[in-house]
């Protein structure tokens, strides 16, 4: 019974079209799990549902050994262990930081301590100015401060770093990981394929409301030991071969050329590449 | 993590709650200074104008401004409560505030409390402020019978708390945040003008004070001149008398109707 999230056969349809066709998961505690998908593919249904903010139609979900449709005492129960980080709040912002997650904190039974939140999240120095004079990047890091605050068991991350520029992100990504250090099991959703490989210990792709596969970022569409990518500048112009014994090829290349081979590249599937494969290429622009 | 487990899993209740969420709020609407200027000064305003325009007495002792001041009192509660939460809300849920905080254990009653707070403390303010303009600068004068400042007290309890509740229920009906105030306002305003807040209300025609008396604000209003206007007034309204015992019972039903409405209906997101 360790499993944080077990999820068996889940449906759910808006009017004809199935966002959720049949999706099983099993989420164990302590794990960053990345869901990945494109837009449209059944993933902030799926979320929602665990999160308790949408019924479903068929399917067996339980999330911290309860049924997210629970409503009542025990609905507030069930919320005081779980910390939500919804894709886009945008508050009038007439309160502090401090205040907001001071207030915050009343909600739970067992709250953290709101300036060790705050300092958690590296916003101290913002402690005391008003939220409508944050950056997009603080906002955002105020959201998360604000989803753990309640020193949550489960969290769940929605696109956690959209609009960050680089910098921002690696600081965000160090934050996820403390987390996962003090045992908090997280449910992350992005697009972003740089971040679930950084973060997750599993991934699940998603794609017309089905998991696809679900693995280690570095298994994940039998990348390890997918074809490697050769391609050069032959007499016809640019020449691409794929071959699981590269080296093999180039030997032979070298012995054709004897010299330079002209633009010689050699290429691993990156984790993108595997991903828009599974999901057919298709569906990934907005 | 594990030392959580040990202490006590009990959430806090939604009174508390609640009673956090109107501390916060009423906060909120403070630093929200034009709002705060406009919603005060607003009512002191209208009957600055009203009482220059009108200037004469309706009877004996009683000025168009001791009349209006009745009505501006009631419209403050109908403003405070029921406008402003039906323009509010729906712009609290485009802007996902309320999603936020369905995703944690404050239940949607100690949100009900918060804005039932934010409505009574403003409208406090906003009507303290009216009676002072109105007594300084406009010749109001105040009941001097503790009989008339009880009515006053529960008036005033009584219509924020059914304002607040209509508010919130009503707020399920804009579609967004930005076309709340398009549905909201013209509502407020025919009420107004057929309840008996800018007219003298036995002036209006039959049909409009009957459909008038269906609605909460004209009983607001009625009440709201036993307390202002001299009981030898009572003679002058539709009834011949002040009926208060049928003004509590029709805020009040009107109270349990916004609650039971809100409960059923609130929404946290706009559906999609």
């Amino acid at each position: 019974m360790s499993s944080v999230i077990n999820v068996r056969g889940l449906e759910k349809s808006y009017g004809a079209n199935k966002a959720v066709a049949g999706i099983d998961l099993t989420i164990e505690s302590g794990e960053i799990f990345a869901l990945l998908g494109p837009n449209g593919a059944g993933k902030t249904t799926t979320v929602e549902i665990l999160e308790g903010f949408r019924d479903r139609d068929g399917g067996e979900v339980s999330v911290l050994a309860t049924d997210p449709g629970v409503k009542g005492a025990q609905g507030r129960t069930w919320r005081n262990r779980i910390g939500v980080v919804l894709q886009s709040t945008s508050d009038a912002g007439d309160l502090s930081v401090y205040e907001t997650v001071s207030h915050f904190a009343k909600y739970y039974s067992n709250p953290r301590d709101a300036d060790e939140v705050i300092g958690s999240v590296g916003l101290t120095d913002k402690s005391a100015a008003l939220i409508r004079t944050l950056s997009g990047g603080q906002r955002r890091r105020l959201d998360v401060a604000l989803g753990i605050i309640g020193s949550p068991e489960l969290l769940f991350l929605d696109e956690p770093t959209t609009g960050f520029d680089p910098e921002a992100r690696r600081a965000f990504w160090a934050l996820i990981q403390d987390l996962r250090k003090s045992g908090t099991t997280i449910l992350l959703t992005t697009h972003y394929l740089d971040e679930a490989e950084a973060l997750a210990d599993r991934v699940a792709v998603i794609n017309k409301g089905k998991i696809i596969e679900v693995a280690t970022p570095a298994l994940l569409g039998g990348r390890a030991t997918s074809l490697a990518t050769v391609s050069w500048k032959g007499t016809n112009g640019i020449q691409i071969e794929r071959t699981d014994n590269p080296t093999a090829l180039i030997r032979k290349l070298t012995e054709t050329y004897k010299d330079e081979i002209p633009e010689l590249t050699v290429k691993r599937a990156s984790l993108e590449d595997i991903y828009l494969e599974m999901i057919g290429g298709v569906g990934v622009e907005e | 993590m594990s030392k959580n487990k040990l202490t006590t899993n009990k959430v806090p209740s939604a009174l508390a709650i609640g009673f956090a969420r109107g501390g916060l709020e009423v906060k909120q609407f403070m630093r929200q200074r034009e709002s705060v200027v406009f919603t005060l000064a607003f009512p002191i305003m209208l009957l600055g104008i009203f009482g220059s325009v009108f200037t004469n007495e309706l009877t004996d002792g009683v000025t168009f401004s001791q009349y209006f001041v009745a009505g501006m009192i009631a419209s403050g509660l109908v403003n405070t409560g029921f406008q402003q939460l039906a323009i509010m809300i729906p712009v609290e849920r485009d802007f996902g505030t309320l999603k936020r905080l369905r995703g944690t254990p404050m239940p949607a009653s100690s949100y009900f409390i918060g804005k039932s707070i934010v409505v009574f403390v403003t409208m406090v303010i906003q009507i303290a402020l009216l009676l002072i303009a109105g007594v300084l600068f406009f010749g109001v004068n105040l009941p001097t019978e503790p009989g008339k400042w009880f009515t006053f007290t529960w008036l005033m309890i009584l219509g924020s708390a059914a304002s607040t509740a209509l508010g919130i229920a009503f707020s399920v009906i804009p579609k967004s945040g930005r076309g709340a105030s398009a549905v909201v306002s013209p509502v407020v305003i025919i009420l107004q003008f057929f309840s008996g807040v800018f007219f003298v209300f036995t002036d209006l025609p039959g049909w409009m004070q009957q459909f008038a008396a269906l609605f909460p604000l004209k009983w607001m209003t009625q009440g709201m001149r036993s307390v202002f206007l001299p009981d030898s007034f009572a003679a002058q309204e539709v009834a011949g008398s002040w009926e208060t015992g049928r003004t509590f019972w029709i805020i009040l039903a009107w109270l349990i109707a916004g609650l039971i409405i809100s409960i059923r209906t609130f929404k946290w997101e706009q559906e999609r």
